[in-house]
């Protein structure tokens, strides 16, 4: 079944106005690649919908999405390649929706990684995005749910949260398409490599992990100037992670 | 290049002697750092205002759907309110559908064939083949469908299927698998298939496998139609005709359960026996409740999951119809293949209280589970010859009503029996062509496809076995 793309609307000149055309599954040529993380159930499913004009399936349950789903957008006259990832916790454990989320961060190496929280749960939200922020250093942190978060009496300084993460920050409300056209354009921005980005990485360690974490990533540093998250290899490869120490050997991180 | 070898092997190596130097507790020590700095950037920039402990309607209704006393009764309840939905908003449509495409259609699709002349055969095969086939898998599974998906995505848009799965994560776990497992069973009752990729949510490679191969006893949606039918055309009849929508809802439920019986069962026995090992904890987020957006569900959920779902029935049905006409219409001596077939299996039939029209219909069925009543029906007109009903051998016909379709099988020889052990072994037996393929896909190993392809029959003709000869003791 093949999404159509050509809608008899793409003639009108109030179809277009915002600058964004959903491309369905047409991701056949595109300039950017965005991958769309998340913990369980905070609405990227919906988020990815909004975005791509598709209809994937949404649920009210964790765990909805267990393999990645691509869909397409242009925006801007970019176009771009949307991926639907897994929602997980965590990217530390072996199963098999969070290796599919981490392996495409790692490896896929996406243009900009967006990063969809809910508002009312975020503390326990960025224990996600601490982690993906230690992998890439192209993300945008996508609040999700803040209707429901003022519901619940939770309010958010978003722009103390954008200093504190060191990404920008765009409140959403994916379900009614609010906030999707401003989380549009800051995709766009840094895709673009307009908005600098320099993501918080986590300092609390204890003392003792914090010195192993240093000596080994400034020698990965070394062998590899490439690499763009020396510190989060090198917490893996501690743990002795297979699948990053391969890679490692293979060249295929850097 | 040897060169670079050789430091990324230190590199390795170091990171291998600064782990042990830190010491077991690498992991937690790791994870702890990452909650300190989440805690301190929510410090910072999340603000609850409000007193607390004031009213929360999500806890409130988290207490009773989640309750000891009342968790079950509710889940069986909205199973039941949904089933007998589908069972009484069905009826109408479906008579609607058989007399637009049986009824108009089909004589005009013949007089149309006739008037160009078109060979007899290339009649039969096409249009009492397949196109009777692709209107009965219509007629019979559309309606039930459209009302059945939207209902439950409902019930799973509102937030409903994670309380299920706190609900039923103790009885999972006493049978030694992931608590995780509710919910794959969950997506199972919609279709096997869907079922089994979801399993991935499991990270124990173990209860994974207990998951997939106990997946088919989710009755799924191509199943749901013949339970539905054979339980209101002879377990409804015996009831008084005011509880007979009663009496049958009753029945599918029953056979429903029986499934989720088999599934813990079955879990229980193989971690314990070819499976064993630890049970792991998880974490099950409660998310909380959304007042589903009406239309839209109904609208994606006809889209995804119904009109998809009879695409692939359509799909299979088609073919199918052309072979069973083929085997209905070609002759071994005096009988088609077809009554060859039936007649030498209805001997091993009976010992299951089944017949061979039965197991002909599911031998032809494995590419769908959709198509086996509409199969059987046909087989059963092509056996006893009724043509009083039907428009001969070998030909898919018309029944207006469920109690047209009761008047066959019972001149087919159908009795109680029978019609309790086809639902029980509708449930119990093998997945169909798909699921098996996405099993082999998710497992990569033709062992645990056999196993959870073969497991299933097994049992069903245990079951069925049981049944028959009990009954046959007991009620005569």
């Amino acid at each position: 079944m093949s999404a159509k793309t050509d809608s008899p609307c793409a003639g009108c000149k109030h179809y277009n106005n915002e600058g964004l055309k959903k491309l369905g599954v047409d991701v056949s040529e595109f300039d950017y690649v965005i991958a769309l993380a998340g913990n369980p159930n905070t609405g990227k499913s919906t988020v990815f919908n909004a975005l791509t004009g598709l209809r994937q399936h949404t649920g009210n349950w964790p765990g909805k999405t267990v393999s990645r789903a691509e869909g397409g957008f242009s925006f801007n006259d970019k176009k771009y390649k949307m991926i639907d990832l897994p929602g997980t916790y965590s990217l530390l454990s072996t199963s098999e929706d969070e290796e599919i989320a981490r392996d495409f961060i790692l490896f896929g190496k996406p243009d900009v990684t967006v990063i969809v929280v809910d508002a009312g749960r975020l503390e326990r939200n960025l224990n996600l995005v601490l982690q993906i922020l230690e992998i890439t250093d192209r993300a945008v942190l996508c609040l999700n749910l803040i209707d429901e978060a003022e519901r619940q009496n939770i309010s958010i300084d978003d722009r103390s949260l954008s200093r504190e993460l060191g990404i920008p920050v765009v409140p959403t409300i994916a379900r009614s398409n609010r906030g999707i056209k401003e989380l549009l354009q800051t995709i766009d921005e840094v895709a673009t490599g307009r908005l600098k980005i320099k993501p918080h990485r986590i300092h609390h360690l204890p003392a003792g992990l914090k010195k192993a974490v240093t000596q080994l990533s400034m020698k990965l540093d070394k062998q590899f100037p490439n690499l763009p998250n020396s510190r989060w290899i090198a917490l893996r490869l501690m743990e002795g992670d297979q699948r990053v120490i391969d890679a490692l050997k293979s060249g295929k991180l850097a | 290049m040897q060169h670079k070898k050789t430091n990324t092997d230190d590199i390795i190596s170091m990171a291998n002697q600064l782990r042990w130097s830190i010491g077991d507790d690498y992991h937690d020590k790791l994870t702890e750092g990452i909650y300190t700095d989440a805690a301190a950037i929510a410090k910072k920039t999340v603000k609850t205002e409000g007193a607390k402990g004031a009213f929360n309607p999500d806890a409130t209704i988290d207490k009773i759907l989640t309750s000891r006393t009342w968790g079950f009764p509710i889940m069986l309840l909205m199973l039941a309110v949904v089933l007998w939905l589908t069972i009484e908003g069905a009826n109408v449509p479906s008579a609607m559908l058989f007399d637009l495409l049986l009824g108009q259609v089909y004589p005009l699709l013949k007089g149309l064939a006739a008037s160009i002349g078109l060979t007899w055969w290339i009649d039969g095969l096409l249009i009492d083949g397949v196109y009777l086939a692709v209107a009965w898998v219509i007629a019979v599974m559309l309606p039930p469908m459209a009302i059945f998906f939207p209902l439950f995505t409902l019930l799973e848009d509102f937030g409903y299927l994670p309380r299920v799965a706190f609900n039923l994560d103790k009885l999972f776990k006493k049978s030694g698998a992931s608590g995780k497992q509710a919910l794959t069973m969950s997506m199972g009752f919609g279709c096997n298939a869907a079922g089994v990729v979801a399993t991935r949510i499991i990270d124990s490679p173990r209860e994974r496998l207990i998951a997939i191969i106990t997946n088919n006893f989710s009755l799924c949606n191509g199943r749901w139609p013949t339970q539905i039918l054979i339980a209101a055309i002879f377990i409804g009849a015996v009831a008084p005709a005011r509880f007979a929508g009663l009496v049958s809802m009753a029945a599918v439920i029953g056979i429903a359960v029986l499934g989720m019986f088999f599934m813990f069962i079955v879990s229980w026995f193989l971690s314990r026996t070819v499976l064993k090992g630890e049970v792991s904890t998880f974490t099950l987020e409660l998310p909380p409740y959304r007042i589903p957006r009406f239309w839209k569900t109904v609208y994606t959920s006809l889209i995804d999951r119904t009109l998809i779902v009879l695409w692939r029935a359509i799909v299979f049905a088609a073919p199918a119809g052309a072979i069973i006409w083929l085997v209905s219409n070609i002759y071994i001596g005096n009988s088609s293949i077809a009554s060859w077939a039936i007649n030498s299996m209805d001997g091993f039939g009976w010992w299951f209280g089944l017949n061979g029209v039965i197991l002909l219909a599911y031998i032809l069925a494995i590419p769908a589970n959709e198509i086996v009543i509409p199969t059987i029906l046909m087989l059963t007109v092509a056996t006893i010859g009724q043509t009083t009903l039907g428009a001969g051998s070998g030909v898919m016909f018309e029944l207006d009503s469920a109690s047209a379709t009761g008047e066959l099988l019972k001149a087919g020889g159908w009795t109680l029996l029978t019609a309790i052990n086809l639902m029980l072994f509708s449930l119990l037996h093998n997945p169909c062509s798909t699921t098996i393929y996405t099993i082999y896909k998710e497992t990569g190993s033709k062992k645990w496809t056999t196993v959870a392809s073969v497991l299933p029959v097994i049992l069903g003709f245990i079951v069925t076995f049981l049944v028959a000869q009990l009954w046959r003791i007991f009620v005569g």
